[in-house]
């Protein structure tokens, strides 16, 4: 892979470990030069992952995991360890800052046809790791051991019990007893340390993926010579830090004026097996997936199409059987794709409401129109859609448009 | 604008106004509300002997302990003899008996009751929550505790109360345990603040605020600070960028 | 004409990326502070970091042990024999020097206060025992006199008197 020879210790270095080509690799590599400010995403979402696990590293010292102990102990990290309210309010808000940015980062690879070939392999790391942080995100949210995090803890795992025959050993093999208790919780925290490391393996692996063929851009037009791309440093560097900017603004704005704003009041009161909130609502980004799963009035059902949603992903580049990648020249998929945007945050709002009168119509077609969208609207748009004409390359569109 | 689209949506889902009742709380400019928000602490210190002489036979607050009161302008010697009136169970002993003391500034407030069954078995069966959280988990905690202690009306005509309840107007189903704690000169206040319910009402919210977020004026000023910073980082990455990227044709 | 227009902008472009990467660098380095620092002693381990100790239920020649910061203290009421052994021993024979005086306050040398735990390797000697009717570490055998000095034995130092101050006649603060 490497074409330049080195010498010396470097040489030597190198023969073992091959840090200089790759330091070459990163120096060199190009990316598209149309990239607009969604691309900022991808750095935006790894610095969010760091900052996850640095403070959750330093919250692993003072908390303690077990179900007498563990609301006090993060009460102990809000009022007596130095900079403790900072440090959890910091891997709270981070929490949702996280997958703020996922989701945004996920809606511009389905406008620009990203996950289509050849990046179907990045695309699917990219669902592996968001999954993966949902399975994170809901340990984590158990952990301190408030209401919200008994009870949520207590409806989900039970849904595994809609699985026929061996539905309930799973949950009580899940649970570790008969109900969410100690053995749970411990085994979660356990599980949220560990869950972040192999999400940071599989980040590495989706760089690994994007490497291969680069980036995606607007035009959905891939580079065909050098005037189509620019050197990702400093160009995409001194952006990517802009973008930092924005995202810890709107980090700060929470972090230190409304931490609370995007949590439930609910968890500030100690779990109590005897007592259940009037309403169960887990954290915002699960929303749209408890929407789904509450709309359809069986219990097995709802657990098939809320992961069915999600696995329907995987296939996306295949029942997407559009010719044209980007959005852009798609006039009438753009107004299928918002309508899909909307649909989505809609399916947000009506998953926090309570699963009575009108809101269950509602959630109905709004889970319909979320699979319509991919099983039929993106198949068939394909075939009939009379997609505006692509430009040349990237240099004659990014000429166009200055 | 996309991201604006979304917080916007994200602002909406959020229920706040209601009570545990569905009434709209009584809205209160508080001293700690804003970016600015400090805490009042003559306002916190007569909270205190209100929450001491009229909340503490029933109610804990399990996670305050007697130095915190120093955060809110009491002297050393003035939270030391504060302590000192508290009894607190220490031990075992040498003998293997647990005694008592009298309390510790690193003590924590003692609780009126030894567990959770023992409070319920005094108050028929309700258990009065531990107060340093109470603020912070109810949704819009300061007005709904306010709105709470000065709810206390007379039942209307149509109106069955359950025997030993009371009625209240934002308290979830209108039907509360609790006899109505705050009456007009129940508290003789040491600063000669005439103590009307409304007063008591306010002072301790304002210490109960406090004691659920103790961090609350160190948070806001670092708030100020970073966000003036960010605001800097962010203009001056901006302009790095529109300078680097001039020679992008 | 250029050739000054085109330093200037390149001055310009340097100035505002090197202020733009130290205010970074001024981030990063505000970020880890916290984080640092939160491994610090919290505060309700401080509130602890001291203690006072009632000394009037204890009898001449009577020890009683204490715990302070997680480790044991020994508070020795010593008789008018120990404190007069202590007093007169040859300072500059001792494994290391010390004199008396300096182990106790003034005015009140019948009270030695010292952590117990053995210089040595961390063990707690065990009071009225060992050839100087000190204190004697049964780990490695270390022998401490009635001043907590090593006369004989591995450990290498004294037992360290702790910082403490008495409040009244009846009342020492450790710490």
């Amino acid at each position: 892979m490497s074409q330049t020879e080195y010498t010396g210790v470097k040489g030597w270095i190198e023969e073992r470990l091959p840090i200089f080509s790759f330091l070459k690799h990163s120096a060199e590599y190009r990316a598209p030069k149309n990239l607009n400010y969604a691309w900022n995403l991808g750095s935006i979402l790894g610095i969010a992952l760091m900052i996850q696990i640095i403070t959750g590293i330093v919250l692993a010292m003072h908390y303690t995991p077990n179900s007498e102990l563990a609301f006090s102990s993060v009460e102990n990290i809000m009022r007596n360890v130095n900079y403790g309210w900072l440090i959890r309010y910091t891997h709270a808000v981070g929490a949702s800052m996280f997958f703020f940015a996922v989701y945004l980062h996920i809606l511009r690879g389905l406008y620009y046809g990203s996950y289509k070939a050849p990046r179907e392999i990045l695309w699917w790391f990219g669902i592996i790791i968001f999954i993966l942080m949902m399975a994170t995100a809901f340990m984590g949210y158990v952990l301190p051991w408030g209401q919200m995090s008994f009870w949520g803890a207590t409806v989900i795992t039970n849904l595994f019990s809609a699985i026929p025959v061996i539905g309930e050993s799973i949950v009580q093999w899940l649970w570790g007893g008969f109900s969410v208790d100690n053995p749970t919780l411990n085994r979660f925290f356990a599980l949220h340390f560990l869950l972040p490391f192999i999400l940071l393996g599989l980040v590495v692996f989706h760089v690994i993926a994007l490497h291969v063929n680069g980036s995606n851009n607007p035009t959905g037009v891939e580079p065909k010579t050098e005037k189509d791309t620019i050197p990702f440093h400093p160009y995409y560097t001194v952006k990517d830090f802009f973008g930092f900017g924005i995202f810890f603004i709107i980090f700060a704005f929470f972090l230190f004026f409304e931490p609370n704003y995007l949590g439930h009041a609910d968890n500030y009161i100690p779990a109590d097996p005897m007592v259940t909130p009037a309403h169960i609502v887990p954290e915002w980004y699960f929303l749209p997936f408890y929407a789904i799963l509450r709309a359809i009035p069986d219990k097995l059902g709802g657990v098939v199409f809320m992961f069915g949603s999600l696995l329907i992903l995987f296939i996306l580049p295949w029942l997407d059987t559009s010719k044209v990648k980007s959005g852009t020249f798609r006039p009438l998929f753009k107004v299928f794709f918002w309508l899909f945007t909307f649909n989505f945050v809609f399916l947000g709002y009506l998953g926090g409401k309570p699963a009575e009168g009108i809101y269950v119509i509602l959630s109905r077609l709004s889970t319909f129109y979320y699979f319509a969208y991919f099983l039929l609207v993106l198949p068939i748009l394909g075939k009939i859609e009379n997609t505006k004409a692509l430009p040349e390359s990237i240099d004659a569109a990014y000429k166009g448009n200055k | 604008m996309k991201k604006l689209f979304i917080i916007l949506i994200l602002l909406s889902t959020n229920a706040i106004a209601g009570g545990g009742s569905g009434v709209p709380l009584r809205d209160v400019k508080w001293p700690f509300d804003g970016a600015f928000g400090t805490v009042d602490r003559t306002a916190a210190q007569r909270g205190y002997q209100v929450y001491k002489e009229v909340c503490a036979s029933c109610h804990a607050l399990e996670y305050i302990s007697y130095r915190n009161l120093k955060e809110i302008g009491f002297s050393e010697a003035e939270v030391k003899a504060i302590a000192a009136e508290a009894t607190v169970i220490d031990g075992p002993n040498d003998d293997g008996d647990m005694f008592e003391r009298p309390g510790r500034l690193s003590d924590r407030f003692v609780s009126p009751f030894a567990n959770e069954k023992a409070a319920r078995a005094v108050n028929g069966g309700a258990y009065p929550p531990n107060l340093s959280l109470i603020v912070k988990s109810r949704p819009n905690g300061a007005n709904y505790l306010y709105s709470l202690l000065t709810g206390y009306q007379d039942a209307p005509g149509s109106m069955e109360m359950n025997e030993g309840m009371y009625y209240n107007k934002y308290f979830s189903g209108n039907q509360i345990a609790m006899a109505p704690p705050l009456m007009d000169e129940i508290v003789e206040y040491m600063d000669g603040t005439h103590p009307s319910v409304d007063q008591m009402a306010r002072d301790v919210t304002i210490f109960l605020q406090w004691a659920a977020e103790p961090e609350m004026e160190q948070r806001k000023r670092m708030g100020i600070k970073v966000f003036a910073y960010l605001i800097i980082f962010t203009i001056l990455f901006y302009l790095a960028k529109k300078i680097i990227w001039r020679d992008i044709k | 004409m250029t050739d000054n227009k085109e330093k200037d902008s390149q001055t310009r472009r340097d100035f505002i990326v090197l202020t733009a990467s130290a205010m970074a660098g001024v981030g990063a380095v505000s970020f880890a502070w916290p984080l640092v620092d939160s491994l610090n002693p919290s505060a309700d381990v401080l509130a602890l970091a001291s203690t006072e100790v009632d000394l009037s239920s204890i009898k001449e020649g009577q020890s009683i042990r204490v715990m302070w910061r997680g480790k044991p203290v020994f508070i020795r009421r010593r008789t008018a024999d120990e404190i007069k052994i202590a007093q007169t021993e040859e300072v500059s024979e001792l494994p290391d020097p010390e004199n008396d005086k300096e182990r106790v306050k003034e005015g009140k040398d019948e009270w030695l206060v010292v952590v117990g735990v053995c210089t040595h390797l961390g063990c707690v000697p065990l009071g009225y025992a060992g050839e100087y009717n000190g204190w004697f570490c049964p780990c490695h055998g270390s022998h401490y006199d009635t001043s907590g000095r090593i006369r004989k034995g591995p450990a290498p130092t004294n037992m360290v008197v702790p910082p403490y101050e008495f409040l009244n006649d009846n009342l020492i603060k450790i710490g």
